[in-house]
């Protein structure tokens, strides 16, 4: 026991030494969060309001413009003078000029949008927008309808709730979705990484004949899992600091960049007007829901998937490293049965988030090989506890039987120097004693 | 100390070890012989608990061999040389004394001790990969040596080794033997074996051929030649007159006794003997002789 903590050491201790961890778990945050902040740069920059000069030669609109919009301003002016509109705009500080002439038969005759350099899509997009609106009460006015009801019915809509019948719950099934997602993508992610991590480390031992002076002093499974779990240590180390460094940037970032401070507060964000439109209390029906999801549930899954299927996968990634001999083509030959199923367990989460209780999504997340990333799409939705237990049991289980068989095979291939190994070989291996 | 008893291990085709048997005696420099692929690593592998043999029993000091329990009284150096080329040497050598089952304290003032003597503590702060292939060679040494094992196994431990590197590894082969270690070590250079070994083992094709002291070996092999120069010829010895020259001659006899009678006729005739001596077998005559009478079909060793 104390020598399998001497490799974990090691393994830990070399790893998170290098450069290349360092860079990465600096590297990653910072570049989500340079990417999100120039986003939110960019969006709080170009709210810079752009002033909108409007010559209504209709009547129509005067006066009756949004004004409340973060991006653009209006200021009605008259065109008495023709002059030019380039003089126009400079005259009056104006970015803008919408030019709307008289109308023809109670019709509009033709609006006009100018602007150095171009309109832009969206300043157009509010200009017609807030037109039509405007255009669309003038017409149901002059119909007869008074303004109290057409104020009453701009403002109804029809507002959808969602409830869990077994939980009598509210439930929100794209907060589901977001969840199974994001769990599902990390969990395969992790899988991927880091069990090539420890082919790498298994392969490096081999080709540099390390591993025959170790085991001279401990058992291959203890050279094997200390690799593993130091290994599944560092992984969750980088996490750990990503959660961190995330979490503080986005403290720290605002103070640095004040435009941002606005422009990441979601209510006044440009780029969030569609959340600002969202009612408070449906908000906190949102973050309700979440805590109905039973968060603790959520997460303590995803920390037994995460390691179970880390675990499982990491010894047949071990077994594979035993089996290469310095090639590294060959080491790409040998991972494909292992990496099939991460792919196709991928897949299988991507139709289970649509459909979590579909027979593929159920055998999904009962099968060892693809429980760890399908599960966890389900999970969000709610999934019968005899189904959690017997997956969980099933992947303990397999995690269990794959170690062991892993273990045989990495024991003589480690050794074995110069000659490929055949599959047929390595299945004789397993049944050594 | 060690005692091995029918040995087997058998790979996929071929037989590695085949039925082996011999003793080891505490202190003892023991040399395990044999061409290339005859099965010498795979016996040292199994001895040191790395591989598990089909048959057979391991003793060591009377116990049946148990890897944990007995891992830190024997130190391995295996043929093909092994050792992290990113990590520093001077970690490396902490991380390997401590696997040994060494506490850091005892495993740190080793290495300054062996680091030391042998002239390394520059090197405390590289990477293995900027050693030179001679370096790294006796850094391996000396992690094998850390742990002052009682039995150490060292798979072809000059391959490789320029002479000087070469003497001072050997300088402490034989301190370490006279201090009580037992050392066993693989090689296919004869003369190597006979400069440093009392007691070796010969195999072939994965069978032991030959067990024993090196002077007795010898004695068993001698084909009773013997070289003399004398100043005059020498007259009725035509039949065993195998080569002359001068009046320096080789001669083989049927037994010890003519070999005497030579002695007493010099004597008679009053010639003047300048040398007279007996020609014992070279362990090389002696092994090719045994290997190419073995059916042939084995490569020949290397004779420089």
């Amino acid at each position: 026991m104390n020598k399998i903590w001497l490799i974990i050491q090691r393994e830990y201790i070399s790893r998170v030494k290098k450069k290349s961890f360092l860079v990465t778990t600096l590297l990653i945050p910072i570049l989500m969060f340079g990417l999100i902040a120039t986003m939110a740069y960019m969006a709080a920059k170009s709210e810079q309001k752009e002033a909108i000069a409007v010559i209504d030669e209709s009547g129509v609109f005067i006066n009756k413009m949004d004004t409340s919009s973060s991006s653009y301003t209006i200021t009605y002016i008259a065109d008495d003078t023709h002059e030019n509109y380039t003089t126009l705009l400079e005259k009056n500080k104006c970015d803008i000029l919408l030019h709307i002439y008289p109308f023809k038969n109670g019709l509009p005759d033709s609006v006009n949008i100018y602007k150095d350099g171009g309109v832009s899509l969206s300043a157009k997009e509010f200009i017609s927008d807030d037109m039509n609106t405007i255009y669309q009460i003038k017409q149901m006015q002059d119909e007869g309808i008074d303004k109290e009801k057409i104020d009453s019915i701009n403002n109804s809509s029809i507002r959808l709730k969602s409830f869990d019948l077994k939980n009598n719950q509210e439930t929100s099934s794209e907060i589901a979705t977001m969840i199974g997602y994001v769990t599902g993508f990390l969990i395969y992610l992790v899988i991927l990484i880091y069990g090539m991590g420890v082919m790498r480390g298994v392969m490096e031992e081999k080709t540099n004949r390390i591993a025959e002076v170790i085991i001279s002093s401990v058992r291959p499974f203890q050279l094997m899992m200390g690799k593993i779990v130091g290994i599944a240590l560092v992984g969750l180390t980088q996490f750990l600091l990503w959660l961190i460094l995330t979490g503080s940037l986005q403290f720290l970032l605002p103070l640095f960049i004040p435009e941002l401070r606005q422009a990441m507060h979601p209510s006044s964000a440009a780029g969030m007007d569609a959340m600002s439109k969202v009612p408070t209390s449906e908000l906190a029906g949102i973050f309700n829901s979440l805590s109905n999801q039973h968060w603790s549930l959520i997460l303590s899954c995803f920390l037994f998937y995460f390691l179970g299927g880390y675990f499982l996968y990491a010894a047949m990634f071990a077994a594979v490293g035993s089996l290469v001999n310095e090639d590294q083509q060959e080491a790409q030959q040998m991972t494909i049965p292992i990496t099939m199923p991460i792919i196709l367990a991928f897949f299988i989460m991507t139709s289970a988030i649509k459909d979590p209780n579909s027979t593929l999504a159920i055998f999904g997340s009962m099968f060892p090989l693809t429980s760890p990333i399908v599960m966890m799409a389900r999970i969000p939705y709610g999934v019968p506890a005899w189904q959690i237990a017997t997956s969980m049991l099933l992947l303990v289980a397999g995690f269990v039987l794959m170690t062991w068989l892993s273990a045989k095979i990495y024991r003589t291939g480690i050794l074995m120097y110069g000659k490929k190994a055949s599959w047929k070989e390595v299945i004789k291996w397993m049944r050594y004693r | 100390m060690l005692d091995v008893q029918h040995l087997k291990k058998q790979y996929a085709t071929q037989k590695a070890v085949d039925d082996i048997s011999l003793t080891v005696k505490k202190g003892s420099i023991f040399g395990l012989l044999g061409p290339n692929g005859a099965g010498k690593s795979s016996l040292l592998r199994i001895i040191t608990g790395i591989t598990l043999p089909d048959a057979g029993t391991i003793r060591l000091h009377g116990e049946p061999f148990d890897l944990i329990k007995h891992s830190p009284l024997i130190g391995y150096m295996p043929e093909e040389r092994g050792l992290y080329k990113k990590m520093k040497v001077g970690e490396q050598a902490l991380y390997l004394g401590q696997l040994k089952g060494l506490s850091k304290i005892d495993t740190l003032r080793n290495i300054k001790y062996w680091f030391d003597k042998l002239d390394m503590q520059s090197w405390k702060n590289k990477k293995v990969e900027d050693l030179s292939k001679g370096m790294s060679q006796k850094l391996q040494f000396v992690i094998t040596i850390l742990h002052n094992p009682a039995l150490l196994i060292l798979d072809e431990p000059f391959s490789g080794l320029d002479p000087v590197n070469s003497a001072v590894i050997k300088d402490e082969i034989y301190a370490l033997a006279q201090k009580g270690t037992t050392i066993i070590f693989s090689t296919h250079r004869m003369e190597q074996v006979e400069e440093i070994c009392r007691e070796i083992a010969l195999v072939n094709k994965g069978k032991l051929i030959l067990h024993g002291s090196v002077a007795a070996i010898k004695e068993d092999f001698k084909q009773n030649m013997f070289q003399l120069e004398v100043d005059q010829a020498i007259q009725g010895y035509e039949k065993n007159i195998i080569a002359q020259e001068g009046h320096h001659y080789t001669l083989r006899f049927e037994n010890n006794e003519e070999a005497t009678n030579l002695l007493s006729y010099c004597l008679a005739q009053q010639l003047k003997i300048k040398t007279y001596s007996e020609i014992l077998p070279s362990l090389n005559d002696i092994f090719i002789r045994l290997v190419e009478g073995d059916n042939g079909g084995v490569r020949q060793f290397d004779s420089n």
